[in-house]
């Protein structure tokens, strides 16, 4: 069930992100800025990793919007994370034209490299995985991406899956 | 060799840049468009070029131009449909990753023709890499002139903007992404009212697909005649295939209207065949709503014909055994692999992405889910078969948009022309936990049929 | 305009719904409606138990719609001929929706309030199949409270969005809505808040389940065991037309007046429901006749609780197993 009780961290927005938050609205006629919704939570995604219940109120305040509506909108679509996740979210295409080349594969290797289930975070904090539905790259399969940026990774290997996860590894230290 | 219309400079390197872009003759539909042309005869030249809508249901488009209502002071708007999450498709993401170009320069003639001055390009949420490419495209083109006030001193103002999704295939309904433009959950609208008489906030609204704005770039440039005079019958122009599954050469293929399916999967200038030296079992045709065929069915129509990649070929037979040309998402699927757990995976998707409004695709498509899930995992009955059918006829034709029916097409199409395969499962439960069915007589020849 | 439905021709006004159509004429050739509320601007077309057969779209362009429709957002045209109990089709169509909205349905009956008032147990009775078909885990949901006067068992729920329009368009504000999609769609506020403000409580009375349910409802009672009585005072806030619902001498409930359709005819504020509960607060005008068709009001309450098959514990297993997965993303 969908609530939440625990207390969450305040949250601040700051300047910059403010003025891409305006830069957003402005795309829309006077008084449609609900319109904003969902960019503005893929930067608070980016910002903070995933979108907890007081930046959403934040939002809701900015947009001067009910903070309800914005919970509807957040838990509808499938990229909004509702809780934290690895700093790499490793999300695997998991749908037919991929599993006809190996995506259940990649999914069990990765399950085995990163010794964590779908949905959890690694001890180290660096990563989770899930199985995602079609990506639009079925030709290129298996293929995952990884946000904030989505970046594309294609035809997917269990050996460039590990150099993917050590690069991100080397990435994270630096 | 067929002719390329989207395509044909894909290969240039830096086509995705303005300047090589204008060199090959980019926006040149823009100036005849906006300095020669009316908005009334730019529609008039996309209904004669007889350009169906690519997004899946096959609309003409100039058809839909002509619906848009034109209230006095009231705001019209395009929106190019980019939300691409049709298990199978993937021709969107590409054409604009390469030549995000002819989107804009597509977008600025159709929004012209519209009397739009705001158009939005809705891309789904996973697209980021290319709401990128197609915004950093959008300033280039708005510094040299073709986007903003006065464009090309013609006096039209076009803003263009790039809103992503939040992850939810059901945007790629129409009225289910006018929602989510406007900031809301992605239910699709009951309709009436139709988007093009009260679409986004409430005015005048045409949506299309990006393949189909892109189409008309060709269609201003060489006058919709000559387009209508490429492809076979209703089915003008060329068309972008995604080819993936179990083919050799899977990818984007521009093709004319009106090619032999056999041709498309075993030529070398497309497909090249089935990987790995393996036989074909099955296909997908138009993205995972449509009915999925036997090897058989698809290359050769009940009445022995070579099938054709075309609207009318494709459903040739109904839903008895024909299929749908959809979105162009076609799959391929050799001998190793097993309908059934292919059916529940797209199962799966379907119960993952329904939106949850109407009770019959709400619960249904759950129900078909399990039902699949104990049949791929050992624990089916023969009495599934029926019950699966039976659910997929309840879910069809009683819902709010047409993602119930494509929730039940996949499944019972299956069913229909695999039941075998499903009574193995059954029957050999164990045995096809470790094993596939196999291609069986899926590709043999057909029966001939008597035909009175 | 002239509507015909079932053979019984109605004339409308322009702009009116099949189903309002049919509701003129009365009597049974009513479709059902679940989520259609006439008083809640938007409502209706998700439920899809009031789909109809368009025989002839109309006078001008007499082609029949391809396609069921739900009767409760179409809009009648002249020389219209509808089907709906006359149309085997219809009647298969909106057994298929009635067996839908049942098995993710708890099928509590015998625990809950809303017994004897329910939309759902009215319509499996009418159109259901003895048995269930569906042999998985329901889903299910704790009961919560929203505040101290409302309580929500999610698990009733149909998502008809009656609740959320009725906050959207008669409360000053609206704290919750539906969450997540598809069959995990729910009622919830998210985090954790009481609904309350002066028209809350009208929530309930639109709820055509026993989802959401009056938390002051006192020594908790099977309706049919009440009387209702119809009553009213001055109210500054509402119009203050009631229905008491009566067990001995006390007011053990405060609704709105409901019509035959559920409908109530006038919203009513949370002074009215929820803190007037003694004769003495007002003035009776006497017995309410239970207009509303329900399976009690027919004698018929034999309503058992369909079995949820449950033999295979692998399939328990991979439920569970698939659940929990989908709650952890
Ligand atoms: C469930 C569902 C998903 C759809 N997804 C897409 C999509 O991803 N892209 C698209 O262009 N059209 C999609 N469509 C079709 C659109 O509703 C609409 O018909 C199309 O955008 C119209 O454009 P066109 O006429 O250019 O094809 C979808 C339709 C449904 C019912
Ligand atoms: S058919 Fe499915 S996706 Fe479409 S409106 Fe109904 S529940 Fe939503
Ligand atoms: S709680 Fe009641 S009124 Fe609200 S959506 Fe559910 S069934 Fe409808
Ligand atoms: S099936 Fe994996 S990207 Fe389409
Ligand atoms: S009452 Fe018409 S669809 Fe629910």
């Amino acid at each position: 069930m969908l609530r939440v009780d625990e207390a969450q961290e305040p949250v601040e927005f700051s300047p910059a992100l403010i003025s891409k938050f305006d830069e957003i609205v402005s795309r829309y006629p006077q008084g449609k800025q609900k319109s904003g919704l969902l960019p503005i939570l893929h930067l608070v995604q980016a910002e903070f990793g995933w979108v907890s219940a007081p930046a959403m109120d934040k939002v809701a305040e900015y947009l001067s919007i009910l903070p309800i509506e914005v919970y509807e909108v957040a838990t509808f679509y499938t990229m909004y994370f509702l809780r934290p996740q690895g700093k790499y979210v490793l999300e695997v295409c998991r749908t037919s034209g991929c599993c006809l080349v190996g995506a259940e594969k990649i999914m069990d290797h990765i399950e085995e490299t990163l010794g964590v289930k779908e949905g959890e975070v690694t001890p180290d904090g660096l990563f989770s995985w899930r199985g995602v539905e079609c990506l639009a790259a079925c030709g290129f399969g298996p293929v995952l991406q990884i946000g904030p940026e989505y970046t594309f990774y294609e035809n997917l290997t269990n050996e460039s899956v590990d150099k993917l996860i050590s690069d991100l590894k080397a990435k994270a230290k630096n | 060799m067929g002719r390329k219309l989207l395509l044909e400079h894909i290969n240039v390197p830096g086509i995705n840049t303005f300047d090589v872009y204008r060199s090959k003759g980019g926006y040149a539909s823009v100036e005849k468009a906006l300095k020669t042309m009316s908005p009334e005869a730019i529609v008039e030249e996309v209904k004669k070029s007889g350009l169906r809508g690519r997004g899946g249901a096959g609309f003409p488009t100039g058809m839909k131009w002509s619906f848009l209502a034109k209230p006095e002071g009231v705001a019209r708007y395009l929106v190019c449909n980019g939300d691409e999450s049709e298990p199978g498709t993937f021709k969107d993401r590409y054409l604009m990753t390469y030549i995000p170009h002819l989107l804009i320069e597509g977008m600025i003639v159709s929004s012209f023709a519209l009397g739009a001055s705001t158009s939005y390009i809705y891309l789904r949420g996973e697209m980021m890499p290319q709401v990128r490419i197609l915004e950093r495209a959008i300033a280039e083109a708005k510094a040299k002139g073709f986007l903003g006030k006065n464009i090309l001193g013609t006096g039209y103002d076009l803003e263009l903007y790039v809103q992503p999704g939040g992850g939810a295939y059901i945007c790629g309904e129409e009225t289910a992404l006018l929602e989510s433009l406007e900031g809301k959950r992605g239910n699709p609208r009951i309709k009436p009212p139709f988007p093009a008489i009260a679409g986004l906030y409430g005015c005048p609204t045409v949506v299309n697909n990006v393949e189909s704005i892109a189409a008309v770039v060709p269609i201003i440039n060489e006058g919709g005649d000559e387009y209508a005079k490429i492809g076979i019958g209703r089915s003008t122009g060329t068309k972008l295939i995604s080819a993936g599954g179990n083919l050799k050469k899977p990818g984007v293929y521009e093709i004319e209207l009106g090619v032999p399916v056999e041709e498309f999967i075993y030529s070398d200038e497309y497909c090249g065949g089935i990987a790995n030296g393996k036989r074909l079992k099955a296909v997908v045709a138009g993205g995972s709503s449509v009915p999925i065929l036997p090897a058989n069915l698809i290359l050769k129509t009940i009445n022995n014909e070579a099938r054709l990649m075309s609207y009318e070929s494709l459903s040739d037979g109904g839903f008895v055994s024909g299929t749908m040309l959809g979105s162009g998402g076609f799959i391929a699927y050799d001998e190793d692999a097993c309908i059934v757990r292919n059916t529940w995976n797209f199962a799966r998707f379907y119960h993952h992405e329904s939106c949850g409004q109407c009770s019959p695709c709400r619960e249904g498509t759950g129900w078909m889910e399990k039902v699949l899930h104990r049949l791929e995992y050992g624990h089916g009955k023969m009495s599934d078969m029926d019950l699966l059918v039976d659910v997929s006829k309840k879910i069809e034709g009683n819902t709010i948009c047409p993602l119930g029916d494509a929730a039940a097409w996949p499944v019972a199409s299956a069913i229909r022309h695999f039941r075998d395969e499903f009574e193995w499962h059954v029957t050999n439960a164990s045995e096809a936990t470790s094993r596939n069915y196999g291609i069986a007589h899926y590709a043999d020849p057909l029966k001939v049929v008597e035909t009175a | 305009m002239k509507v015909t439905i079932d053979g019984i021709t109605v004339d409308v006004e322009p702009g009116t719904s099949i189903l309002n159509a049919a509701r003129q004429i009365g009597g049974d050739i009513v479709p059902p409606a679940m989520c259609y509320y006439s008083k809640l601007a938007g409502s209706g077309g998700k439920c899809r138990t009031c789909l109809v057969k368009v025989t002839k779209g109309s006078e001008k362009d007499p082609r029949p719609m391809p396609k069921l429709v739900a009767s409760c957002r179409t809009g009648v045209m002249d020389g219209m001929e509808v089907q709906n109990i006359t149309s085997p089709e219809v009647v298969e169509a909106r057994k298929g929706v009635v067996e839908m909205l049942l098995i993710n349905h708890p099928l509590d009956c015998p625990v809950c309030d809303q017994a004897g008032e329910c939309h759902l147990q009215d319509l499996g009775f009418e159109h259901g199949a003895a048995k269930t078909r569906y042999e998985f885990d329901r889903r299910t949901f704790e009961k919560i409270d929203i505040g101290d006067k409302i309580q929500l068992h999610m698990t009733r729920c149909i998502l008809c969005y009656r609740c959320v329009f009725t906050a959207d368009q008669i409360t000053n504000t609206r704290l919750h809505g539906i969450l997540n999609r598809g069959d995990h769609s729910e009622i919830s506020t998210y985090i954790s808040k009481a609904v309350d403000n002066d028209f809350s409580g009208n929530v309930i009375d639109v709820c055509p389940v026993g989802a959401l349910t009056d938390k002051t409802f006192r020594f908790k009672n099977r309706v049919w065991f009440t009387k209702p009585v119809e009553a009213h005072r001055d109210c500054d806030k509402c119009c203050g037309k009631v229905t008491l619902w009566y067990k001995g001498e006390d007011v053990i409930r405060v609704t709105g007046r409901k019509d035959v359709y559920g409908e109530v005819e006038e919203f009513i504020c949370n002074t009215c429901r929820f803190d007037k509960k003694k004769t003495a607060d007002w003035v009776i005008e006497g017995p309410r006749k239970v207009s509303h068709q329900s399976v009690i009001s027919a004698n018929h309450y034999e309503f058992t609780p369909l079995p949820v098959v449950k033999t295979n514990p692998v399939l328990q297993a991979a439920n569970k197993d698939q659940f929990e997965r989908e709650t952890r993303l």
